[in-house]
C-alpha cells in the first residue's frame, strides 16, 4: 500500500511539471497584453507600458520567465497579480472562503437532495415516484446554471423582492444578523448549484443502488430475515456509495475554482470570478496560480479517491 | 395629431431616443412655429442644460450607507498607479485633486483655496509658471495636514520613470516646483503651457501623502501597502478593501467641507455585468447608483417603469467614427503593410471618401441602436461646447453619394460595383465585435451598395482589436483594412492631447511598432502648423479657434466618418441627490455632495 502511495506520487511530479509547462505556454502564447488598458489611454505615454512590461520581467523569453516563475513556485512565492499588485497568495485566500462556503453548502444540498429521493427510486424503479423524479432530475441537469440563476432571480428578486441577488462576502452586521444576512445572500446560488448538483448525483445514486439491489446477498440479507431498512441502509446503501463517494472526492478540486457562471451572475466574491476576471485582464500570474493549483488538486484527489476505493471496498488491491 | 401621441413623442425626447431636433422638424410640419416647439418640451421638463442641486443636509452623517456598483470593479487604490476609469473612480473616494472639473469642463476648487488665473495673478502671462494656495483646513486621514510638501512629493513621485506611473504625461512636463510657503506652490513649466490645468486636476491629479508614499519612490512604488491601503483627503476613510470585489469607507470626521459627506458609510461593489447592474438599482432599488451603464434603450425604458430609478446621461468627447485609411493594407513595403510609402489605390481620392461620409445614417444608427447612449454629429471635437464647429451637418445621402462618384469618374460594372481603370471599390470595414457596432457595420453596408460600394465586414474580438501586441496584424493601430471603427477617448476638457492623434508626427508605422496614435497615416502639413500654433497659443479663444479648424479639416477631408457622439449613462435611484456626472472626471468626484432625499 505505502509503496503504491509513493509510486503514485513520484509519478504525479512530472504529470504536474508537464501540466505547468502547457499551462504556462498556452497563456504566453495567447493575445492581450496585461497593460493593455495603457495601451489605448493617449494620456499614458508608451513608455510607461514598456517600463512596466520590462519590471514585471513580460519581456524575457519565454524560458526564462518559466523557469523564474517556476523557481519561485517551489519556494511558495506565487508572485503578484499585474492588475492590482497584490500578492496571488493574498488574492486567493480572500476569495477561497466564499468559494468554499457557497460550493460546499451546494454539494451538501446536492447530497441531501439525491440520497433519499435516488434510494427511493431506485428500491421501486418505474413506480409513478420514480418516474416522476427522473424527469425532475433530467429537467434539472439539462438546465444551465446561467439559466436558472437568472430565472431565480426574476422570480425571487425582482417579482417578489424576497432576496438580494448581489452577493456580499463582508456584511456589516453581527450575531443573528449577520446569520439570517448571510443565509438570504446565499440562498438563491447555493440553491442553484445545489439543485444542479442534486439532479446529477440522483441519477448516480438511483443506477448504482439499482445495480446492487439486484446481487444476491442482498436476498440473503431478506432471506436470514432483516427489516427492510436495515437490509437497504447497512448492506444495500453503503456498498451502492462507493462509486458516489469517488465521484464527490473528483468532485472537491472543482470547489476550489468555483462555479465560474454562478459566480459572475450573482457577484460573488470566489476563486471563480477572480479567475475570469483575471482572464479578461491577461493578468497571467493569477491564472497560472488558480489553473496550476486546481491541475494539482486533481492529481492529488484522484490518488485519494483511488485510496478510498480500495478502503471501502477491500478487495481491490493496490499494486 | 392627438394629445396622448404628442406626450409620448416629449417622452420620446425626455429620455433620448428622438432628438430634440427631429422633435422639432416633426412638428413644423404639422403647422407649429419653432419657438412654440421649443416651449412645449421646456414646459415639459426637457431643458438643454441640467439645472444643479442644492446641498440640502445639515450636518455631517447621518445619511446611512451608499452602496454603488461598478460592473468592472477597481484592482488598486493608488491613483497613479491607476490603469482604467475603475481603479480611478475607486480611488477618488479617498483620494482628492485640487481641483476638479464640472460637466462643462470649468475647474470646481477641491484642495485648493482658489482657482488661478490670468485675471488674479496666478497664471503667468508667458504660460510657463502657474501659482496655487492650497486649502490650510485639510488634513489627511492619519491626522497629519496637508502642506505644499505634498504637492512637491507628488510631482516627483509620477515624474520618476522608475516609478512608472500612468499619470506621468501630466507631470514630466513640468520643470520644478518652488514651495512658496507651507500652502502656496508654484509650479515651472518646461515650455509655454496653455492648459495648465493637467497635472493636480481631475482624475489624473490626486494627490497622496508624502509621509505614507515616500519611502516607496521609484523602482520600490509596487511594494506600498498604501497602495491598497489609501490614506487621502476625502470625505471618506479606508475601511477594507478585496481588488476585483469591494472597496468600503466610513466618514471621516475631519472633512474639509462643512456638513459633508452626508453618508456615514460607502460601499462600492463590483463585479458582473452592466444590465444587472442597472436592474439592482432602477428596478429592485438594492443599490443607490450603478457606473457606466451600457444597455440597449429598450432594455432601460423597461426597467424605468418601476419608479425606483432613472437611467442617466451626462456629455463625454468620446467619438464612434469611421476612419478612412491612406495607406494600402494590401501591399506589403519593407515587410509593412499600410505603410507610409504606400498611398491607398482610391480613399486617397477625395470624391469616394466624400461619399462614404454621406452613406453613414447617424440618424438611423442613433434611433435604432445608441438610444439615450449617444448623439448624432458631424464633427470629430465636440466637446466642452466652446470647441464644437458649426460648419458641418451629418448628411446621409445616397443619392448624391452617386452623383459625386459618378462625377469623380467611377463607373458601375455589370456587378453594381463602382470602378476606375483596374480599381473596384471593394473596401473591407473591421471593427470590434460588440452588438451595437455589428448592427451600424450592416447599417452602413446597405446603404454603401446603393452607391456602388461593396463592403466586406469584419469583426475582431475586442482582446485582439485593442490590444498593444504589434505582432498581430489585427490590432486596430496597425489598420490592416480599408475601413474600420471603434471610439476614441477624450479624457481631458483640454483637446490637444486628443487633435494630436491627426499630426503627421503620430502616424502609426513598423518603426515606432504601431504606437503612434495618428491611425489613419493621413498627413497634411497645414494640420501640423496648426496644432504646432495650438500648443503655445495662449489666448484661448484663438486657440479654441485653431482647435475648431483642425476640426474641420478632419471632416472636410474626410479622414474619418464621426458617427455616434457617445454619452455617458448611470443607473440613479430616485432617492440619490447631488449626482453630477462631468464627462471630464471621474464618477465619484463630487461625492460628497450626494445626500439621500
Amino acid at each position: 500500500m505505502s509503496r503504491y502511495v509513493v509510486r503514485r506520487l513520484l509519478i504525479a511530479v512530472p504529470v504536474i511539471f508537464g501540466i505547468s509547462l502547457v499551462l504556462f505556454t498556452i497563456l504566453a502564447l495567447a493575445p492581450g497584453d496585461p497593460f493593455e488598458e495603457l495601451a489605448t489611454n493617449p494620456n499614458v505615454p508608451p513608455e510607461v507600458r514598456m517600463h512596466l512590461r520590462s519590471q514585471f520581467g513580460l519581456d524575457d523569453p519565454l524560458p526564462v520567465r518559466y523557469t523564474r516563475w517556476l523557481t519561485s513556485m517551489v519556494r511558495g512565492d506565487w508572485g503578484f497579480s499585474f492588475a492590482s499588485r497584490v500578492n496571488v497568495d493574498t488574492l486567493i485566500m480572500q476569495r477561497l472562503p466564499t468559494s468554499l462556503f457557497v460550493l460546499g453548502s451546494a454539494q451538501l444540498l446536492g447530497l441531501l437532495i439525491a440520497l433519499p429521493i435516488g434510494t427511493y427510486s431506485a428500491l421501486r424503479p418505474y413506480s409513478v415516484f420514480d418516474q416522476v423524479a427522473t424527469t425532475l432530475a433530467f429537467v434539472g441537469f439539462s438546465l444551465p446554471t446561467f439559466f436558472t440563476g437568472l430565472v431565480f432571480i426574476l422570480v425571487f428578486s425582482i417579482w417578489l423582492d424576497w432576496l438580494p441577488f448581489i452577493y456580499r462576502a463582508d456584511i456589516a452586521a453581527t450575531g443573528w444578523r449577520w446569520w439570517w444576512e448571510n443565509a438570504r445572500q446565499a440562498a438563491m446560488p447555493v440553491a442553484v448549484l445545489g439543485l444542479f448538483q442534486g439532479a446529477t448525483l440522483t441519477r448516480f445514486v438511483r443506477s448504482a443502488v439499482i445495480d446492487v439491489i439486484r446481487l444476491d446477498y442482498v436476498n440473503t440479507a431478506r432471506a436470514k430475515g432483516l427489516s427492510e431498512g436495515v437490509t437497504v441502509v447497512k448492506h444495500v446503501i453503503r456498498n451502492a456509495l462507493i462509486p458516489v463517494v469517488t465521484l464527490l472526492a473528483l468532485q472537491i478540486p472543482g470547489i476550489f475554482t468555483g462555479a465560474v457562471i454562478t459566480e459572475q451572475i450573482f457577484r460573488i466574491p470566489g476563486i471563480g470570478s477572480l479567475l475570469i476576471t483575471s482572464i479578461l485582464a491577461n493578468d497571467t500570474p493569477v491564472i497560472m496560480a488558480i489553473t496550476f493549483v486546481f491541475s494539482c488538486l486533481v492529481v492529488i484527489f484522484n490518488l485519494i479517491a483511488d485510496l478510498l476505493y480500495g478502503w471501502l471496498d477491500p478487495r481491490i488491491a493496490f499494486r | 395629431m392627438e394629445e396622448r401621441e404628442l406626450r409620448a413623442l416629449i417622452e420620446e425626447v425626455r429620455v433620448g431616443t428622438l432628438n430634440r431636433r427631429r422633435f422639432v422638424q416633426t412638428m413644423v410640419g404639422l403647422g407649429l412655429t419653432a419657438p412654440l416647439t421649443a416651449q412645449m418640451l421646456s414646459s415639459a421638463g426637457v431643458a438643454h442644460a441640467q439645472t444643479k442641486v442644492q446641498y440640502a443636509p445639515t450636518k455631517r452623517g447621518g445619511g446611512g450607507a451608499l452602496k454603488v456598483l461598478w460592473w468592472q470593479s477597481p484592482t488598486l487604490l493608488n491613483p497613479h498607479f491607476a490603469t482604467g476609469t475603475k481603479d480611478q473612480d475607486g480611488s477618488r473616494i479617498f483620494y482628492e485633486p485640487l481641483a476638479a472639473f464640472d460637466p462643462d469642463g470649468n475647474l470646481v476648487p477641491i484642495l485648493a483655496a482658489e482657482i488661478p488665473s490670468i485675471q488674479n495673478g496666478a497664471v503667468a502671462k508667458d504660460g510657463k509658471s502657474v501659482t496655487w494656495k492650497l486649502n490650510k483646513n485639510v488634513v489627511w486621514h492619519d491626522g497629519k495636514p496637508f502642506t505644499a510638501d505634498d504637492i512637491v512629493f507628488n510631482w516627483e513621485y509620477a515624474a520618476d520613470a522608475a516609478t512608472a506611473a500612468t499619470t506621468i504625461s501630466s507631470y514630466k512636463d513640468i520643470a520644478r516646483i518652488d514651495k512658496l510657503d507651507s500652502h502656496t506652490v508654484k509650479l515651472t513649466f518646461k515650455n509655454p503651457t496653455p492648459f495648465w490645468a493637467d497635472g493636480f486636476c481631475g482624475y489624473r491629479g490626486m494627490i497622496i501623502p508624502k509621509h505614507v508614499f515616500e519611502p516607496f519612490k521609484g523602482a520600490k512604488s509596487r511594494e506600498a501597502p498604501a497602495n491598497v491601503k489609501p490614506v487621502g483627503t476625502g470625505p471618506y476613510k479606508y475601511v477594507d478593501f478585496k481588488p476585483g470585489d469591494i472597496v468600503r469607507g466610513e466618514l471621516n470626521a475631519n472633512y474639509h467641507m462643512p456638513n459633508r459627506p452626508h453618508f456615514d458609510s460607502i460601499e462600492m461593489k463590483g463585479g458582473g455585468d452592466a444590465v444587472s447592474a442597472g436592474r439592482a438599482v432602477v428596478q429592485t432599488g438594492e443599490y443607490d447608483y450603478a457606473w457606466n451603464m451600457q444597455v440597449e434603450e429598450e432594455i432601460m425604458r423597461r426597467m424605468e417603469q418601476g419608479g425606483k430609478g432613472k437611467f442617466e446621461t451626462s456629455p463625454s468627447g468620446n467619438i464612434e467614427h469611421i476612419q478612412c485609411n491612406q495607406t494600402d493594407p494590401n501591399k506589403e513595403v519593407d515587410g509593412e503593410r499600410s505603410s507610409l510609402k504606400a498611398p491607398h489605390p482610391f480613399l486617397t481620392d477625395p470624391a469616394v471618401r466624400q461619399a462614404l461620409s454621406l452613406l453613414v445614417d447617424r440618424h438611423s444608427v442613433q434611433e435604432e441602436i445608441y438610444g439615450r447612449g449617444g448623439q448624432v454629429t458631424a464633427n470629430f471635437l465636440n466637446a466642452p461646447s466652446k470647441y464644437a464647429s458649426k460648419a458641418n451637418k451629418a448628411e446621409f445621402n445616397v443619392e448624391k453619394a452617386n452623383q459625386i462618384l459618378e462625377a469623380a469618374g467611377w463607373k458601375k460594372g455589370a456587378d453594381g460595383i463602382r470602378a476606375k481603370g483596374d480599381k473596384k471599390l471593394k473596401m473591407v470595414y473591421q471593427t470590434s465585435i460588440n452588438a451595437p457596432r455589428q448592427k451600424t457595420q450592416a447599417i452602413v453596408k446597405q446603404a454603401a451598395a446603393k452607391a456602388g460600394i461593396e463592403l466586406e465586414l469584419k469583426s475582431i474580438t475586442a482582446s485582439v482589436f485593442f490590444s498593444s501586441d504589434a505582432a498581430n496584424p489585427d490590432i486596430y493601430s496597425r489598420f490592416s483594412t480599408d475601413i474600420q471603427m471603434y471610439t476614441t477617448t477624450q479624457a481631458s476638457p483640454d483637446p490637444q492631447t486628443f487633435m494630436e492623434q491627426f499630426a503627421s508626427w503620430e502616424a502609426a508605422t513598423k518603426e515606432n511598432k504601431y504606437q503612434g496614435r495618428n491611425i489613419t497615416r493621413w498627413r497634411n502639413d497645414e494640420y501640423d502648423k496648426l496644432f504646432r500654433a495650438a500648443e503655445t497659443e495662449l489666448d484661448p479663444v484663438k486657440r479654441a479657434a485653431l482647435f475648431i479648424r483642425m476640426n474641420d479639416m478632419v471632416i472636410q477631408n474626410v479622414v474619418v466618418v464621426p458617427v455616434i457622439w457617445r454619452t455617458k449613462v448611470q443607473a440613479v435611484s430616485s432617492r440619490l441627490r447631488g449626482v453630477e456626472i462631468s464627462g471630464w472626471d471621474n464618477d465619484t468626484a463630487n461625492l460628497f455632495n450626494w445626500f439621500r432625499a
